[in-house]
């Protein structure tokens, strides 16, 4: 693993649409990012950064240039190949938290659990120790209505890492927080990555989020404007 | 897979509790319509069997009239007792010969009365059509000769004039004629028509012309044919030396009817079976409208739930592994849909049957056939949204809102 990064990224483009509607989303971007580095990605609505976390979680492929996620070429894989490869090496985080109502945090986090063909018993084990890492213990039976926003986040944080990860992709995890919970969440991140050595690439718009991260990498019209690592 | 297929569709399922019992409702209604009415259907057929079996071997009915349609006669001279004597005689192959005369006469006993049906009619009467005695004993051929005031009553006229009490050897009245009751008919329940079997009183036949209707005539001539004969055969001659006694010139039609009583019964088995089909018929339409009200859920849950799709195929379900679980989820509908139906059919069924007093038949057959079927609707109707399900981009899927 050590012999090359976790994701690669080289002349990576997308284009969406044909001929003179054409638009390029992604003009040719060369990225590659180390196992356990916590990474910020900024940048202006339709900068590219959407459709490049797109591509990293393995949801889309490039229309050019070739994606390696741990030497692998993502391009070449098919949807369900891409499908496994998510449910072992990728944990998602969204805005909108993506919880399963009705359904009990413990439910939730044990999803991706269900996915890999677990006997229930470790199934519940994973699923309580998850929630115990995020400070949710006590709510393990409460259901999405039940919880706060921040809360929510954490479950979803929870389900994300249940699996244990290579890759935790974090898309605007705090859009839909106070800047009180911002601060827990961004905290709760920094301790993944720090302790559990996942790799952790966050969207965000907010500056003050983004200084948790200790690389910063901006999108400007489908390229990257800046690529920074902040000195710790 | 299957297992987690289960798994995640019993979840789902229960996330949705009220919509999934709705949904349930159109198939439940469908199955048990479709089991009710064949057990029902089949229980009525059965019992019109039963009553064929009961009707006696091989009953003409010889009546006087012409046939206008069903049920109509057009009015002609009666016969004779000669008449009957005649077939009797002449026609080979007949077990019994009966003829009746018959009215509606209030029967009174005590202070009791009740209106019911005397049958003025020979000893061949009681075997022609196949009612032996419970109590007591029936009248003899020579108290039929004689016209002795004795009467045999039916269950349902011992119960109204005499509830509780011992009928026998004691004397009812009608019009004129007080009459002792020598014995009690065995019960023999509803006819095919719904006429009550039980409700009458037979005398001896010159009792009745004599002392009840005042002349000679006999309405009704019954005839038990012997096993192993030609009834069609029979009905011929019956009818040619009829039409002699008669005078009828050959372009003059049968101011009579010969009846066979097996025509009859059978007519109505297979009436009693078409209704049944068409019934069914019927319950297979709603069964497939509740396929289809599972197809539009199913396709409805789909958009609905396009987010939770979306989720999932982002944290790594397969395409077929989504494709499972909602197929999982519109057969466990379905089929369980199925299974209460079936069990709400047999009680209803259950019920209905001693209501509409026809016997309970289980029918195994339908039963497990409703069952299949509705497992099958389940696949075939969720098999379409569960595709569509299984097909969604992960992306797209987590955009909508």
């Amino acid at each position: 693993m050590a012999d090359h990064p976790l994701l690669a990224l080289q002349g990576v483009t997308k284009t969406y649409g044909t001929g003179d509607a054409q638009m390029h989303a992604l003009a040719g971007i060369n990225l590659s990012i180390n196992p356990g580095e916590f990474v910020a990605v900024m940048g202006p609505s339709g900068s590219g950064k959407s459709t490049c976390m797109n591509i990293l979680g393995c949801l889309d492929t490039p229309s050019g240039g070739e994606y390696r996620f741990q030497g692998v070429n993502v391009g070449g894989l098919t949807r369900n190949q891409r499908a496994l490869l998510r449910r072992h090496y990728i944990g998602f985080v969204f805005q909108g938290f993506n919880l399963l109502n009705r359904t009990t945090a413990l439910e939730n986090v044990e999803l991706p659990l269900i996915y890999r063909g677990m006997d229930t018993a470790t199934r519940h084990r994973l699923a309580k120790a998850a929630l115990d890492a995020v400070g949710l213990a006590s709510r393990e039976s409460h259901t999405p209505g039940e919880l706060s926003g921040g809360q929510q986040q954490r479950v979803a944080i929870a389900r994300a890492i249940v699996t244990e990860p290579a890759l935790l992709l974090a898309d605007e995890p705090t859009g839909n927080l106070d800047s009180k919970r911002s601060i827990e969440i961004m905290e709760l991140l920094t301790a993944i990555n720090r302790d559990q050595g996942i790799t952790v690439v966050m969207v965000t718009h907010e500056p003050d989020m983004a200084d948790y991260a200790k690389r910063i990498i901006s999108f400007k019209d489908g390229l990257i404007e800046s690529d920074r690592k902040l000195g710790d | 897979m299957l297992g987690n297929a289960f798994l995640l569709a019993f979840r789902a399922l229960r996330r949705n509790a009220m919509r999934s019992v709705l949904t349930m409702l159109g198939i439940i209604i469908g199955v048990a319509a479709v089991i009710v009415v064949v057990t029902l259907g089949s229980g009525a057929t059965r019992q019109v069997s039963q009553q064929v079996a009961s009707l006696g071997s091989n009953l003409l009915m010889v009546s006087v009239g012409k046939r206008m349609g069903p049920g109509q006669v057009s009015g002609a001279e009666a016969f004779k007792l000669a008449d009957a004597e005649a077939l009797a005689n002449d026609v080979y192959g007949l077990a019994a010969v009966a003829p009746v005369a018959s009215g509606s006469t209030t029967a009174i006993y005590a202070n009791e009365n009740w209106s019911t049906n005397v049958s003025g009619t020979t000893d061949a009467f009681f075997s022609v059509s196949n009612q032996p005695v419970a109590e007591g004993r029936l009248f003899t051929a020579s108290e039929a000769r004689l016209g002795t005031a004795v009467c045999v009553i039916g269950q349902t006229v011992a119960a109204k004039l005499f509830g509780l009490q011992n009928p026998l050897n004691n004397r009812i009245r009608l019009q004129k004629l007080s009459c002792e009751v020598i014995g009690v008919l065995k019960a023999k329940g509803q006819s095919t028509m719904g006429t009550d079997q039980d409700d009458l009183v037979v005398v001896p036949l010159r009792t009745y012309q004599r002392r009840i209707a005042g002349n000679q005539d006999v309405n009704l001539i019954k005839i038990s044919v012997q096993d192993g004969q030609d009834t069609e055969k029979v009905k011929h001659e019956i009818e040619g030396i009829l039409r002699v006694r008669r005078h009828l010139a050959n372009t003059e039609e049968n101011n009579f009817n010969v009846m066979d009583m097996k025509e009859i019964a059978a007519m109505l088995s297979s009436t009693t079976q078409t209704m049944t089909g068409m019934l069914s018929a019927v319950g297979a339409v709603s069964l497939l409208v509740g396929g289809i009200g599972i197809m539009n859920i199913m396709l409805v849950s789909v958009t609905e739930r396009t987010r939770e799709i979306g989720i999932r195929l982002a944290i790594g379900a397969l395409e077929n592994e989504v494709l499972l679980q909602f197929l999982v989820e519109a057969v466990v509908l379905s089929s369980f849909g199925g299974l209460i139906g079936i069990l709400l059919a047999l009680g209803a069924a259950w019920g209905l049957s001693g209501l509409m007093q026809v016997p309970f038949v289980f029918q195994g057959g339908i039963v497990l056939t409703a069952f299949l079927f509705s497992a099958a609707v389940g696949v075939i109707f969720g098999y379409f949204p569960a595709r569509k399900a299984a097909r969604l981009d992960p992306i797209e899927a987590l955009r909508h809102e």
